[in-house]
């Protein structure tokens, strides 16, 4: 019997669920905001969908209802994508050990 | 591009954003870390570009719209001050929900290109996994925006709660499900928009009744919203990356959840419920009498911290809102320069998202490694001669230790009253978030400083 791909997602969400626990609770509380800022980023990866959504259907009608919810959807991921990573980096930067000079 | 190799693709960021998230175990590996997310998000970007494979003007559509959202986002991350992190990322959350919203409304009205089935005959396990992550998405947008509202000030922090409250969310929620079911049964559309307007409705409902001091809750349960919706449109999707990524953000936020409401003592349903505050007059009324405060100027606190050899900071929310960190940082380098050994205690829910007064004193240029949470420091503050409270409260009062009455007993708090001393920078008497009197006010060696946070430290600063 076939088993159904669905199945197959689903054991990779389970088994990322369980990787998210152990990979989190890893994480230096004084790196929280950080961490909040970074997820803020990855999940906006929503954009592969919104850009496969954008382009869909007949080339001679790019802006059809469901092709600009997925250009929507673009700028609005797309405005996570690189403010969450900018502003992630940003914060990183700040972080710094003792000067041993001083 | 086969589709096979562009799921081993997807899979690819999805283990490059695994490691992004592990790099934050420390600021060392941090900035690799986050590296690892940028290259996993161009190739998860870079290969759907290849599989779309026609470079039409819808392509080129695509990029201009790219680049907007990337142009304001760019411009948003390098403006935004660091005191208003919360609120970006409250605003970033409403995005993600949104985002999901608009991608399952396309998969929606066009389901051949996702290989869904055909407008009217989709089929049922997609259909229920893009209105799961439509409803997550819609809710987390609106709840973010209330967030926000609440974070920037817009909206005032406190709790707004009305008769039935529960039940019309229950009632809401309960009515989600139906109709999610409905609309498998039946394929008509209006179901579905009706899905994505009540599910904006429960976000504000949800949000409302949190008050100010409980954001750092609110935030880390939108973030988990954020992940699971990502997820749902993944397996709609059935776009691996997605997937992945939706679970790791969603149990990062869960985790952080959990992390902020044992910081208060109270479990998560206590403070999603709401009303902290406006429910325990009765109790602070009890003990308003006036009672003798010792009361400092910055001569007496600069005095008795130039002649201590050991100081601990306390920041609170307080020095967010007056921007003191720089100011205290000067401060701080001014008793090292006497021989102070001064470090930082940070209680988990100080500030109002996980990490905000770690992020401040960061950007003040302080030491990482001078930085210390509860309960590598509460011993500490025994041997310790002075202990500066700026902008701190509820965190401190010794109320959660002694009186089993109290609404906070039981939080873990820093252990500030064992030092030999205690300044305590606070701007009046008046209780904290929980609305109690801080017992801390009243000891023979608490001497308080009446004022700005960030004024009363440069004072002590002109003085040392």
């Amino acid at each position: 019997m076939e088993i159904d791909p669905f199945v197959f997602r689903l054991s990779i969400f389970i088994l990322s669920i369980f990787i998210g626990y152990y990979v989190v609770w890893s994480v230096t509380p004084s790196l929280h905001t950080p961490l909040m800022s970074v997820t803020n980023a990855i999940s906006s990866v929503i954009i592969v969908g919104a850009i496969i959504a954008a382009l869909a259907g007949n080339p001679g009608s790019i802006f059809d209802t469901a092709n600009i919810f997925g250009f929507l959807a673009i700028i609005l991921a797309a405005v996570n994508i690189f403010g969450g990573f900018l502003v992630t980096q940003r914060m990183l930067a700040m972080y710094k050990k003792k000067k041993k000079d001083k | 591009m086969s589709s096979n190799l562009l799921a081993i693709f997807y899979l690819i960021s999805g283990i490059l954003f695994i490691l992004a998230l592990r790099g934050l175990s420390s600021p060392e590996t941090s900035r690799k870390g986050n590296l690892f997310g940028i290259i996993g998000m161009v190739i998860a970007i870079g290969v759907t570009f290849l599989s779309v494979g026609n470079f039409s003007t819808g392509f080129l559509y695509v990029l201009i719209f790219l680049l907007i959202g990337g142009s304001i986002g760019a411009f948003i991350a390098y403006k935004i001050p660091m005191t208003a992190m919360p609120e970006l990322v409250a605003g970033f959350h409403s995005l993600v929900g949104l985002a999901a919203v608009f991608v399952a409304i396309s998969a929606f009205l066009n389901p051949e290109v996702f290989n869904l089935g055909s407008p009217g005959n989709i089929k049922i396990a997609s259909l229920i996994e893009m209105s799961l992550g439509a409803a997550i998405g819609a809710l987390t947008f609106t709840g973010s925006i209330i967030a926000f509202l609440k974070l920037r000030g817009i909206m005032s922090g406190s709790p707004i709660t009305f008769v039935g409250q529960h039940y019309l969310n229950l009632a809401l929620g309960l009515t989600l499900i139906g109709l999610i079911f409905y609309l498998c049964k039946t394929q008509v559309d209006t179901w579905f928009w009706i899905i994505i307007l009540i599910s904006f409705l429960v976000g504000v409902l949800l949000i409302i009744p949190i008050g100010g001091a409980d954001m750092p809750v609110v935030i880390s349960m939108l973030n988990s919203y954020s992940g699971w919706a990502a997820a749902g449109i993944g397996f709609t999707l059935e776009n691996s990356a997605l997937i992945i990524t939706g679970a790791l953000v969603g149990s990062s936020g869960a985790i952080l959840s959990y992390i902020m409401c044992k910081g208060m003592n109270r479990s998560f349903f206590n403070v999603i419920l709401g009303g902290f505050g406006g429910t325990d007059q009765s109790f602070s009324e009890k003990g308003k009498e006036q009672k003798p405060v010792k009361n400092g100027n910055a001569d007496d606190a600069a005095f008795l911290m130039k002649n201590a050899s050991s100081v601990i900071i306390v920041p609170g929310y307080g020095m967010a809102v007056a921007q003191a960190q720089h100011a205290l940082r000067e401060m701080v380098d001014a008793l090292k320069k006497n021989g102070v050994k001064v470090t930082y205690a940070i209680h988990p829910v100080a500030g109002r998202m996980p990490g905000h007064m770690n992020v401040l004193l960061a950007e003040a240029n302080v030491p990482y490694d001078e930085v210390f949470e509860l309960e590598e420091i509460n011993n500490d503050f025994a041997n310790c001669d002075v202990a500066y409270v700026i902008g701190a409260n509820d965190v401190t009062n010794p109320v959660a230790k002694s009186d089993p009455q109290s609404p906070i007993y039981g939080m873990p708090i820093l252990d500030v009253e064992k030092s030999k001393s205690v300044l305590f920078v606070k701007r009046s008497l008046s209780p904290g978030y929980a609305g109690i009197d801080n017992d801390l006010f009243y000891r023979d060696n608490t001497l308080m400083l009446f004022a700005d946070a960030k004024k009363m430290t440069e004072d002590i600063i002109k003085s040392l």
